[in-house]
């Protein structure tokens, strides 16, 4: 049951599947970053009105009839696009694959706000009698969906569910993924994030009564992590799914390995609903470096999960501080700038778009800083254009969530290059 | 409504909860399930529609007559006899 060789014990991404609001797929999205095309645009949603998100244009038929599309969720539908792409990114003869030996771990910030809200808005057309409330409720609500949505796609029958755990869901689903695979509970998982929450109005409103919804005359401006204006979120749908593969079983059949996970941390502040605690931060960051068993100079970028919170973004940057104190050699850089915040999806879609780094040296800047908040000075902060850092061996994603969830991947250059 | 409005109304739905669908060769006295992808959660879609759009309450013995278009539209018939089309 249980894998016994090393090889077997180290994974490997070796498919990459995404829609992210400047780039529906790897290539297009990582030039999207190296050219600081921003993917935020207006938009507006009932009851709140006029705002802004980061909006994702995919090929929603491309995977699925029109009828499932109806029939199903928003998640689920970025789910199933990006997985699809994933696999096919893997070179995997899906009809060769054993299905019952794959599994599918998608992170999820929220699920079920979306379908209510609209359930709920079309009954008040109907005097809130129950008999119109639609039977497709349960199915689109249950936390499942996204993953469960993927299985039906791919006729998969290995275990499918999702995880909840706020903004650091990305992170959570890929390392559930790997510890699937380390288990040998899976020989394929298909791992990482999904998120739906433009469509639901309450996000939008409830980060603003929080006074940490982003507003800004220019959308491509809106989101500006570590700015000394900046002036909230910027709520961002997107997804990103991740083939990973026990290294042996990756070498075996020839694929080509985008990055090895070498480390990973989960922890929880247990302090506040929704402020961060830079001191378990740094130790989550810590404790990834020291099962990846790695030193703080060895990283050479750290995707930081800034939201653009005023309070948030510094947080982060202390905790950084404490564990990268003396490291003039790792920079840092924070994608939500371009897109937003896509919550469920946020970590998978930015350790996707730094994966690049292994193959063009470069780190993608943070864009809009406009103004360096002094609290955020991090000293190798890549502002405004990206930057050649040279050979890159590791990367550090991090992405933390509200109820204190942190999470840390550490990625490392495949053996080939 | 008269029987082909009633038909022409079950189409329009149809058009809705199966928009990948081929409708113009539908064969009025076959099942539907025999010829359209359709399953349990799609016949809810129908009985759901018509009681959307027209306040039509089928009760769950009924189901049944939903099986073919001219079952259906002889199911209907009387019940909405009286009724507009939307």
């Amino acid at each position: 049951m249980q894998p016994a060789s090393q090889e077997s014990q180290r994974i490997v991404i070796t498919g990459i599947g995404l829609a992210a609001p400047n780039g529906a797929d790897p290539r297009a999205f990582r030039a999207s970053l190296l050219e600081g095309k921003s993917g935020v645009q207006p938009y507006e949603i009932r009851y709140v009105g006029k705002t802004l998100a980061g909006v994702c244009e995919y090929d929603k038929l491309r995977y699925q009839s029109k009828k499932d599309v109806r029939r199903g969720t928003k998640a689920g539908s970025i789910g199933i696009y990006s997985a699809n792409e994933a696999i096919r990114d893997a070179g995997l003869d899906w009809s060769a694959v054993d299905r019952s030996r794959v599994g599918v771990y998608l992170g999820i910030t929220e699920h079920g706000n979306v379908e209510t809200e609209n359930e709920v808005y079309a009954l008040q057309g109907y005097r809130f009698d129950t008999s119109f409330w639609s039977h497709h409720h349960n199915p689109r609500t249950v936390a499942n969906n996204p993953a469960g949505e993927v299985a039906l796609n791919l006729s998969i029958w290995g275990p499918h569910y999702t995880i909840g755990a706020a903004c650091a869901a990305g992170n959570a689903g890929l390392i559930q993924g790997a510890q699937m695979l380390r288990l040998g509970d899976c020989d394929l998982a298909l791992a990482g994030g999904v998120s739906e929450s433009i469509h639901t109005f309450g996000i939008f409103a409830s980060f603003k009564s929080q006074g940490a919804l982003a507003a800004h005359d220019d959308p491509a401006k809106a989101s500006r992590p570590f700015d000394l204006h900046r002036n909230g979120i910027v709520v961002a749908e997107g997804g990103c799914v991740f083939v990973l593969e026990r290294l042996d079983d990756a070498r075996r059949r020839g694929a080509r390995v985008h990055g090895e996970l070498v480390g990973y941390a989960m922890n929880t502040d247990a302090t506040d609903f929704v402020l961060p605690n830079p001191e378990r931060q740094a130790e989550c960051v810590a404790l990834a470096l020291r099962r990846a068993g790695l030193r703080p100079d060895q990283i050479d970028i750290v995707s930081t999960h800034a939201t653009g919170t005023l309070s948030g973004d510094a947080q982060e940057c202390d905790a950084l501080r404490r564990v990268f104190a003396d490291c003039p050699r790792t920079f840092f850089n924070n994608t939500k700038s371009f897109i937003g915040h896509a919550m469920g999806a946020a970590g998978a879609l930015e350790l996707a778009g730094n994966l690049g780094a292994f193959d063009d040296g470069l780190c993608h800047a943070t864009i809009n800083v406009d103004t360096l908040d002094p609290e955020c000075a991090l000293p190798g902060l890549v502002i405004g254009s990206p930057r050649a850092v040279g050979p890159v061996r590791y990367l550090l994603n991090n992405s933390f969530g509200m109820l204190g969830t942190n999470s840390v991947v550490i990625i490392g250059r495949p053996d080939d290059r | 409504m008269t029987a082909a409005e009633i038909r022409e109304e079950i189409l329009d739905i149809l058009s809705d909860i199966a928009p990948d669908e081929d409708l113009s060769g539908l064969e009025d006295g076959v099942a539907f399930r025999d010829q359209l992808e359709l399953d349990s959660m799609d016949f809810l879609d129908i009985v759901m529609e018509l009681r959307k759009r027209h306040r039509i309450q089928i009760p769950e013995e009924d189901y049944g007559a939903l099986a073919s278009m001219a079952s259906t539209v002889e199911y209907l018939t009387p019940r909405m006899k009286d009724m507009e089309r939307a």
